[in-house]
């Protein structure tokens, strides 16, 4: 594998990360309109979003510091950066070094902490509200997701995502029990970390219901649309890290231009698949009482922890 | 309707309401009017239910100073009525704890009162001060949070400000009046006839209830009896109209938890039957059907058939959406002991209609004073004595299932005949009372004639204004992030309120 290929390999994926992530939130959107016999609007809605909100002139609070026209551009950067990191369509990208699972916890962090301090940034008592109900998910939602993420690390005996992925998708295939508890906890993790339902409501209009719709509400155009954009791009990673660690087969070498299709093929059949799941979970589930994320969270925690002390069991 | 008038004294005024308080009787409506053109002062009024019907009781005020005894310490709904009449009529409740203004805003100064009759209708003044002391809960952590009266979503204007400590509500406080049209006013400049139209627009979701409660106010002034069919109308549509409202919140409710299912179901069923009113009767939400003397236009047997078809397909969804209410989870969750007002405080505090039947006050119009044709059917009060949001829904279900058998028996026994007679002159300074029972609660329009079949005073009066209050004690308690559903499991209306 030559470096320059492989760095075109970067660059591919970060360029298909970013322009494939809100076709995702498009499929997922079809889905539940579907599951509630809605005719669905176009897949493509999301760029249309996009493409408005890009073409109107944003509204700024008065008091709001430099900080709030910052956020989206962290919260962007974060995200595209967290893609970037995750193995999509190929395995031993030269980013992928730079950081690992432990690293890619603390960008959503990062990108977390400026999106609640932007919140409280211009003073509302809704982007208060929001921010609070943010870190009381969040502060939950990390260590379960760490967890979960250990579970699998403990396999391949590294924290490198590309090490995880290259051991489960590309040697022997064995069955690990421990990853079936992770595989629950990390997408109940994925449903808190992404304001879905249970937890909450993207839909909604009720700003007193809100977490993170609660925290943008001041955004308008651009800003907006950054936000809007990372927010695909946080669902897309979500997903690209849960099929890494649970359904990796499939995924190309870096450099491998030729595995390039399948490769697509798979993340595609994938995508298609998860976004749907997804979908069903939200049109079965009611949301849950603000107090009950926690119990939800700790639940996530506690099969995380389980699936770890049972590859323990089963080593030992 | 069986309703009597009396006068008394503003020194029995206060006795008169301790007695009726210890009979067990409510404060359906307050408000005062400008008698100076034939008394040369002021009056109050009021309107009791008790066992034998409503008593409708006036009390002459004087012109210079109209004050009189205050009862919201017997009746607490009687507050903000008292702070309404204040501000529209200005006349005064003496020794009463709250004398903010309630339904003035900025579009008239505090010393002028829109509802007299020297009041120019042309005048207009620069806008005033809004300001409004609330009330200020104080503690460590405590904060406050206001929201509207410009809401996201497709919601009439009315603020709330919340007192909270972490997520827990300690105080709800509502500030009412955004809606204020001035519509008691404008009846002021019609006739008898021409105020139908009005009646039926003062809350859209109400139409029926309030047009056909005005239409028994203008039939009581003069002396009108309309024909039998029209009353059998009157009913299917009042039933229909609950009907309506019932598969509407009922989704809405869904919608609240996140259930988006139930929301899309509840309203697609709502549409359905939406259309099927504008096929049949000539308006979705039944507008200008109830007018004084009969109705608009006739249903057809066809029409009816028609109707039966699509509330027996109707109930059969119903039946299947309310068992996957019933059986979901996360859903009675929510709506289980979310919002409570228990019988006590509901007793207490005067909680009407749909709520108040859902919080055990067992009082239904239908059943307690039936009016033709009601007085035939037997109406089946359904009730719950948990006053949360859940018993709020099982209330809606029920009366859903109630009232499509009462349209059924109903439309068995629309005999052939006429559906209008002309509606009488009225003489001037007759009085007419009409009272309904509205998918919300009691409606209630009171009426006084002018010289031409002109209206000198009306008051139309929405069962929201003793509703308004317990919302703020249902949340109290309860986390920042229910009160949208809580809020919506009561669906009181603003502009009914606001006037």
């Amino acid at each position: 594998m030559t470096t320059a290929s492989a760095v075109a390999f970067q660059l591919l994926q970060s360029v298909f990360v970013v322009l494939v992530a809100p076709l995702l939130i498009g499929w997922v959107n079809q889905c539940r309109a579907w599951l509630q016999n809605r005719s669905a609007p176009s897949i493509l809605l999301p760029y249309y979003t996009l493409a408005k909100l890009f073409h109107k002139d944003a509204v700024i609070a008065h008091d709001a510091s430099p900080l709030f026209r910052l956020t989206p551009y962290v919260l962007f950067g974060c995200m595209w950066l967290a893609s970037g990191i995750v193995p999509v369509l190929a395995t031993s990208l030269p980013f992928a070094p730079a950081a690992d699972i432990i690293a890619l916890v603390g960008v959503f962090a990062l990108a977390r902490v400026f999106s609640a301090l932007a919140a409280m940034d211009i003073g509302t008592s809704f982007g208060g509200l929001g921010a609070r109900r943010e870190m009381l998910i969040g502060f939950l939602a990390e260590p379960a997701m760490l967890m979960t993420m250990f579970t699998a690390a403990f396999i391949s005996g590294s924290t490198q995502l590309t090490t995880i992925v290259d051991t489960l998708a590309h040697r022997e295939f064995a069955i690990h029990p421990s990853l079936a508890f992770a595989a629950v906890a990390f997408a109940m993790v994925l449903l808190a970390e992404n304001a879905r339902v249970p937890i909450d409501n993207p839909t909604t209009h009720l700003e007193l219901t809100m977490v993170h719709e609660a925290m943008i509400l001041e955004y308008s155009a651009r800003h907006l649309a950054l936000i809007e954009w990372a927010v695909a791009l946080k669902l897309f990673a979500y997903f690209t890290i849960g099929i890494a660690l649970f359904l990796p087969w499939g995924i190309a070498q870096a450099g491998d231009w030729a595995g390039l299709p399948l490769a697509i093929a798979a993340l595609g059949a994938k995508l298609a698949l998860g976004g749907a799941a997804l979908a069903v979970t939200e049109t079965v589930l009611a949301k849950l009482r603000l107090f009950l994320a926690p119990e939800f969270l700790s639940t996530a925690f506690l099969l995380a922890v389980l699936g770890m002390l049972i590859h323990f069991l089963v080593l030992g | 309707m069986p309703a009597r008038r009396a006068a008394i004294e503003p020194a029995q005024l206060r006795s008169a309401c301790e007695s009726a308080r210890a009979r067990n009787e409510r404060l359906v409506a307050l408000w005062g009017s400008d008698e100076t053109a034939r008394s040369g002062g002021f009056a109050l009024h009021l309107a009791l239910a008790g066992r034998s019907g409503l008593a409708w009781l006036t009390v002459a005020l004087a012109r210079e100073h109209p004050r009189y005894p205050g009862i919201a310490d017997i009746f607490p709904s009687a507050n903000r009525m008292q702070r309404a009449a204040y501000d529209l009529v200005g006349i005064h409740a003496q020794d009463s704890p709250d004398h903010r203004k309630w339904l003035r805003h900025r579009a008239w100064p505090g010393g002028s009162f829109p509802l007299r009759k020297d009041f120019d209708l042309a005048s207009r003044f620069p806008a005033s001060d809004d300001r409004y002391p609330y009330v200020k809960v104080e503690g460590e952590g405590v904060h406050e949070i206001p929201v509207g009266p410009v809401h996201a979503g497709t919601i009439e204007p009315g603020h709330f400000r919340f007192s909270i400590v972490g997520e827990k509500i300690l105080r709800l406080e509502e500030r009412l009046g955004y809606k204020h049209k001035g519509i008691e006013k404008r009846f002021e400049s019609m006739t008898l006839a021409d105020g139908a139209r009005l009646a039926g627009r003062i809350s859209g979701d109400s139409t029926v209830a309030f047009a056909w409660a005005y239409a028994m106010a203008a039939e009581g002034a003069s002396s009108t009896q309309p024909p039998r069919r029209a009353l059998v109308l009157r009913a299917i549509l009042l039933e229909i109209e609950r009907i309506a409202n019932h598969l509407g919140d009922l989704g809405y409710l869904g919608n609240d938890v996140a259930l988006a299912f139930g929301f899309y179901q509840f309203w697609r069923l709502k549409e359905d039957l939406l259309r099927l009113c504008a096929e049949l009767f000539g308006h979705r939400y039944l507008m200008d059907f109830v007018v004084p003397g009969g109705v608009a236009r006739d249903l057809s047997s066809r029409g009816a058939e028609r109707l039966l078809e699509r509330l027996a397909s109707i109930q059969t969804e119903v039946a299947s959406l309310r068992s996957i209410y019933d059986e979901h989870a996360g859903a009675q969750d929510r709506f289980i002991m979310t919002g409570q007002v228990t019988p006590e405080l509901a007793d207490r505090l005067g909680l009407c209609g749909m709520a108040g039947r859902a919080s055990g006050i067992g009082r239904d119009l239908r059943v307690d004073y039936p009016v033709p044709p009601y007085e035939q059917l037997d109406v089946r009060i359904a009730t719950q004595t948990r006053g949360d949001v859940a018993a709020r829904a099982a209330v809606r279900f029920d009366e859903f299932a109630e009232s499509l058998r009462l349209i059924r028996a109903l439309v068995a026994r629309l005999e052939p005949g006429e559906i209008k007679v002309p509606l009488a002159t009225a003489a001037g300074g007759r009085c007419g009372i009409g009272w309904t029972e509205g998918w919300r609660g009691d409606v209630l329009v009171a009426l006084e004639t002018a010289d031409g079949g002109r209206i000198h005073r009306l008051h139309p009066h929405d069962p929201s204004w003793q509703n308004w209050p317990l919302l703020e004690r249902a949340v109290m308690g309860n986390i920042v992030p229910d009160f949208p559903l809580i809020n919506k499991s009561f669906n009181l209306s603003y502009s009914g309120h606001d006037l």
